[in-house]
């Protein structure tokens, strides 16, 4: 198991991202670390990848689940493709270990943008990546 | 007339862009839509530039041209397809929405619980479920004509799905999944012989090889303009007028009508009852000159050129450690079907993307396909007329770049 992060240290991380990213300016470069990136997520125990937390609309099978621990949410989530899965850190990294009301207000789009990202976010995109951020806003608004 | 590559390539000007920086474009897309020529380009821009009007009640001098363009293209279709007569013709949004119209139009008017429509295992969904639709609304039962592990339907599969019962067969002219060439002129003939109706959806098979319906026998047979060089959102319905006459209408509105009274209407003539509405006039036109450009290459030379980019893409792919071919067919269209050991598709599409390279993943609308073979989907390359070894070279050493990346 990797250590249980915070907010702080989900922020420090996006921070190192978007700063490398920039120094990228190849895709292939940049997909190699969102692979890497995907090695660090938090493994999601099969059980909890079931119909009910399947992610709709992606072509590689996606899951979330959502819990609250007090006034903080935990999500795990997982993927079979390899860059979908460093798509889903980078959705830990936005919402992973905030309140529910921080889950609504985080602005994804300009994350996004800082990376280069946000043309995998508009709807429709077969990545999910819209879907994947629906789904754990929905599960922090209960 | 000699074949050039280079001479092809320069008239699609898509062809020649950089869709990341320093990364030029390798569309090897094209099954899921082609490339335009300019010439269809400068065709849909002149209708909106200059022939801007609409088509078959307009007595002023634009509406005129337009509809001369409209009916132009018309009959280039019935010669592309080598149709009886201009009116078997109709225009459609699409395969799609061709196929549509003759589930709802011929099988609600003649299918009942008891029928049998046979659609293909290896089919694309708009035909399963076109079918589908209209069997649950009449009784009628889907049966999939099954395919092996080749991916091939056999003469002797179809034969054996056949009963009296069998009303209508559907199937593809070539597999969008899988790449394999159905054996439709046998198929059409058995089905013939049982009294069933036959509907080839020649979306993927119009754009490898010339099509003769009169020859083929088919009673009905459909394709998109947008696979062939032309634009989206219009397509062809070629149906055997006897058959045409007979069908109901399917849309109301204008055009397809003779007198509209409250008490009921009567219906235009063929092939614009089955036209309702304003047409897609650019469209029309453009799949025209797409026809036009065709006729106007060595077409038997282009595509046996496209036919040696494949016979080469087949061997280079091989190269690749790890990688399986489906459709394994003894005919078999340019369209490549394949798996990655430990490689998710989307990941391999994604990481040649980066290259700049453009391949479909997924299940390409053909989930029955993915069961049978126990996957999710695949990655598919597949070429067109402009597609050359270079593009096969690029895909190549992309592959192999991703699995590197990987499968760690």
């Amino acid at each position: 198991m990797t250590e249980e992060r915070t907010a702080a240290d989900y922020e420090a991380k996006l921070e190192e991202l978007a700063e490398a990213f920039e120094f990228l300016d190849d895709w292939e470069d940049r997909y190699e670390m969102l692979i890497e990136l995907g090695d660090e997520l938090q493994p999601m125990p099969g059980a909890l990848k079931t119909d009910a937390t399947k992610v709709k609309g992606c072509l590689s099978q996606v899951w979330v689940y959502g819990s609250r621990e007090g006034e903080t949410m935990r999500y795990v989530a997982d993927s079979d493709a390899h860059i979908v899965r460093g798509l889903v850190a980078l959705v830990m990294m936005m919402f992973d270990a905030r309140s529910a009301e921080a889950v609504a207000n985080v602005d994804a789009k300009a994350w996004l943008t800082r990376l280069g990202l946000d043309q995998h976010l508009s709807p429709g995109r077969s990545n999910g990546l819209h879907s994947m951020i629906q789904r754990v806003q929905a599960i922090a608004a209960g | 007339m000699a074949f050039s590559l280079a001479s092809i390539r320069s008239d699609f000007p898509a062809l020649h862009q950089e869709v990341h920086p320093g990364k030029k474009l390798v569309y090897l897309d094209s099954a899921a839509t082609a490339l335009k020529p300019q010439s269809v380009i400068d065709a849909v821009v002149s209708i909106y530039a200059q022939d801007c009007a609409n088509v078959h009640r307009g007595v002023h001098a634009l509406s005129q041209r337009a509809t001369a363009r409209v009916e132009a293209a018309r009959d280039l279709v019935q010669h592309f397809i080598g149709a009886e007569a201009r009116e078997e013709v109709v225009f459609t949004r699409g395969t799609t929405d061709a196929i549509n119209l003759v589930a709802q139009t011929w099988g609600r008017a003649n299918l009942k619980a008891g029928d049998e429509v046979l659609v293909a295992e290896l089919d694309h969904h708009s035909n399963i479920v076109s079918w589908q639709l209209v069997c649950e609304a009449t009784g009628a039962t889907l049966k999939p004509i099954p395919m092996n592990d080749r991916g091939e339907v056999t003469v002797e599969a179809f034969e054996a799905c056949l009963s009296d019962k069998t009303k209508v067969c559907a199937f593809p002219q070539v597999s969008n999944s899988l790449g394999t060439l159905l054996p439709i002129r046998q198929m059409i003939e058995l089905a013939h012989s049982r009294g069933a109706i036959t509907l080839v959806d020649g979306a993927q098979g119009i754009v490898h090889s010339r099509v003769n319906v009169q020859e083929l026998g088919a009673d009905f047979y459909t394709f998109s303009a947008h696979k062939l060089y032309g634009p989206t959102g219009i397509g062809v319905l070629y149906g055997k007028r006897a058959l045409l006459e007979a069908m109901p209408p399917w849309q109301g509105g204008g055009d397809m009508i003779d007198r509209v009274r409250f008490e009921g209407s009567t219906y235009n003539d063929l092939p614009f009852k089955f036209e309702a509405g304003t047409p897609h006039i650019a469209g029309v036109v453009g799949l025209g000159a797409a026809i036009e450009y065709l006729n106007a290459l060595d077409l038997d030379a282009a595509l046996q050129h496209e036919a040696d980019v494949h016979a080469y893409a087949i061997e280079a792919l091989e190269t690749v450690d790890g990688l399986t071919l489906l459709g394994k067919g003894a005919r078999q269209a340019s369209v490549l079907s394949f798996v990655l050991e430990g490689v998710h598709p989307t990941d391999a599409g994604s990481l040649l993307d980066a290259r700049g390279i453009a391949i479909r993943t997924g299940h390409h609308c053909a989930q029955p396909v993915m069961d049978h073979f126990g996957i999710t989907g695949t990655a598919r390359a597949s070429l067109a007329i402009y597609s050359g070894r270079d593009d096969i070279d690029a895909l190549v050493d992309g592959l192999k770049r991703a699995c590197r990346m990987l499968r760690r």
